[in-house]
């Protein structure tokens, strides 16, 4: 599956930009604030729906401009698909297929599956607990449609119940039966996406380990913990149990919404003990193992977008990620950099196809 | 938009008030009236005020009603031992519109969603509970009738009122959903609306 047109109207930097792309190596050039990573990001948009780095949709609209649209081609063997996102100040984002609009946006996550490499993600390292599983709910969410389903439901009743308990502190009162009726379906759902991150893992985990291996050269073990209460047999119990404490801090304190993912490098915290050179091994070695795991599951090579990846990363991983391009595991990548002529002399030695965009320059 | 005249500014931006109606519409609207008799304008304006002031809700389900008592709660001809239970009044009149049904309502006046600040006890609950239990012996409510939309938030209303009504013993059941998930009862057509009544299931 690769993207072979790109339209864009009003997004981000651009006022307009139309763009052809090669099924194999795309890489952008251009320099710093040219909008390269925003040519990325349209992308990540019209697979995912959302901006990878701006959570305000609104924002992600031309300053001063009242709409955008981003218009795509996708092509798997001779099928096209025009796939189309558009939002308008104000109003509902919009996203169609062959012009026809989804119901809900969720339905469109996961059919033009997308992995995005960039500077940034060793801040899954560093960062809290809610970075990691905002990673991991996006992996998840591409991989299995049930799964974003599950997770999206969940999210809805834990608003509720958060807004049931600051009810019943602002108007001082308590209807059991009330909360019993949330308490049912989350401790449900709780229990079912508990599951699907467990299974998920299994899979996973291994591939890091393999993936670390590849880019490092070296012997340390990388591990991988998923810690969840939910996986506790007397979690039902436990979540009623804490009743008081919720009606008092006017929120949920058990559930899914505080599970964590713990990265270890030889059985200790690869935030404490890692190197910088080990933690982007290890984020690199995620979003390989994503990448692959989407491949297996929709049938189909994702698309691959690498961010400043050149001026990020050292020479034996870049070297690494090279290889991989050119042994064909890889299928349609995009790169950016801001120096074509390093650019130029690293692709050179790829065999693929690869062809070059100087952004800030419109190609039809 | 520069109005011609205070007087049409201030009509046009009454009207603009309304649901589904923009400036525009309005606009259209507040000029036909110019153009018609005054006494058209009267004869609205008396209705809509009428309306407003002397409407009532009926005590027992909390429909609109003429007088202390809705039409069908007064009438002779419905069966007073099955209750519907709906959201609003739309949902009666579109239930009405199957003439599949010819039992009594009851009206909750809005569907329970804290996010929105509407906890159970804003809504007709308590006096559905009541309506049971004062049930005359002679005259006992068989089964309630649950016919809330297929959103999430209409089926944690259904869950909540099982749990409600469960000690009273009266029989629950809730329309079969032939009604399209994440749809409104409002919306439902009336073949459709009609044979989900019909084919209700009970909660178990
Ligand atoms: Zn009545």
């Amino acid at each position: 599956m690769w993207l072979e047109k790109l339209h864009l109207t009003h997004f981000k930097n651009y006022e307009a930009g139309s763009y052809t792309f090669g099924e194999r190596v795309n890489c952008l050039v251009g320099q710093n604030g040219s909008g390269k990573t925003n040519l990325l990001d349209a992308i990540y948009f019209l697979a995912l729906t959302k901006s990878a780095f701006q959570n305000q949709d609104a924002l992600t609209i031309q300053h001063e401009a009242d709409f955008l649209v981003l218009d795509g081609i996708f092509r798997d063997g001779t099928r096209r698909t025009q796939i189309t996102g558009s939002l308008q100040r104000g109003q509902r984002k919009v996203m169609m297929a062959d012009k026809k609009a989804y119901d809900r946006l969720s339905d469109h996550i996961g059919r033009f599956p997308v992995v995005l490499i960039a500077p940034d993600d060793t801040d899954l390292v560093r960062d809290g607990s809610e970075e990691r599983r905002r990673f991991f709910d996006g992996v998840l969410a591409q991989l299995t449609p049930a799964y974003l389903d599950d997770f999206l439901q969940y999210n809805k009743i834990l608003s509720q119940r958060n807004s049931l308990l600051k009810i019943f502190a602002e108007r001082n009162y308590l209807d059991e039966d009330m909360l019993e009726t949330y308490n049912e379906p989350l401790i449900a759902l709780a229990q079912r996406i508990y599951e699907h991150r467990r299974r998920f893992m299994e899979h996973f985990l291994p591939l890091v380990g393999r993936y670390y291996a590849y880019l490092s050269n070296e012997r340390e073990r990388v591990d991988l913990i998923y810690e969840s209460e939910v996986a506790r047999p007397d979690f039902p119990t436990e979540f009623r149990k804490h009743r008081s404490r919720d009606l008092h801090a006017q929120r949920t304190s058990k559930g899914i919404h505080k599970d964590d993912y713990v990265f270890e490098i030889d059985g200790r915290a690869l935030r404490k003990f890692g190197s910088q050179g080990q933690q982007k091994s290890f984020v690199i070695a995620l979003k390989l193992a994503q990448y692959e795991l989407l491949a297996l599951e929709k049938e189909t090579q994702p698309i691959l977008l690498l961010d400043d990846i050149f001026d990020k990363l050292d020479d034996l991983r870049i070297h690494k990620l090279i290889e991989m391009i050119d042994s064909g595991s890889l299928g349609q990548v995009f790169i950016t950099d801001a120096r074509p002529e390093r650019s130029h002399r690293i692709l050179d030695q790829v065999a693929a196809d690869v062809r070059f965009f100087e952004i800030g320059k419109s190609y039809e | 938009m520069n109005y011609p005249s205070r007087l049409i500014e201030d009509a046009v931006n009454e009207i603009a008030k309304l649901p589904g109606i923009g400036k525009k519409t309005a606009l259209r609207l507040a000029l036909h009236l110019l153009k018609r008799d005054e006494e058209q304008t009267r004869a609205l304006s008396d209705a809509l005020l009428s309306m407003r002031t002397q409407t009532q809700f009926c005590r027992q389900c909390h429909n609109i009603a003429d007088g202390e008592l809705c039409a069908i709660c007064s009438s002779t001809k419905r069966d007073a031992s099955l209750i519907c239970v709906v959201v609003d009044t739309r949902d009666v009149l579109a239930i009405e519109n199957t003439s599949q049904y010819h039992g009594h309502y009851h009206v909750l006046g809005g569907i329970i969603s804290p996010l929105e600040g509407i906890g159970p006890a804003d809504l007709h609950i308590e006096s559905l509970v009541r309506r049971l239990q004062q049930a005359s012996e002679q005259e006992p409510v068989r089964e309630i009738i649950l016919a809330l939309s297929p959103t999430m938030e209409g089926d944690t209303t259904a869950f909540y009122l099982q749990k409600k009504l469960k000690p009273t013993g009266v029989k629950v059941s809730t329309i079969a959903r032939g009604i399209p998930i994440g749809g409104d009862l409002e919306y439902a057509d009336e073949i459709t609306l009609g044979r989900s009544i019909v084919s209700r299931v009970a909660y178990d």
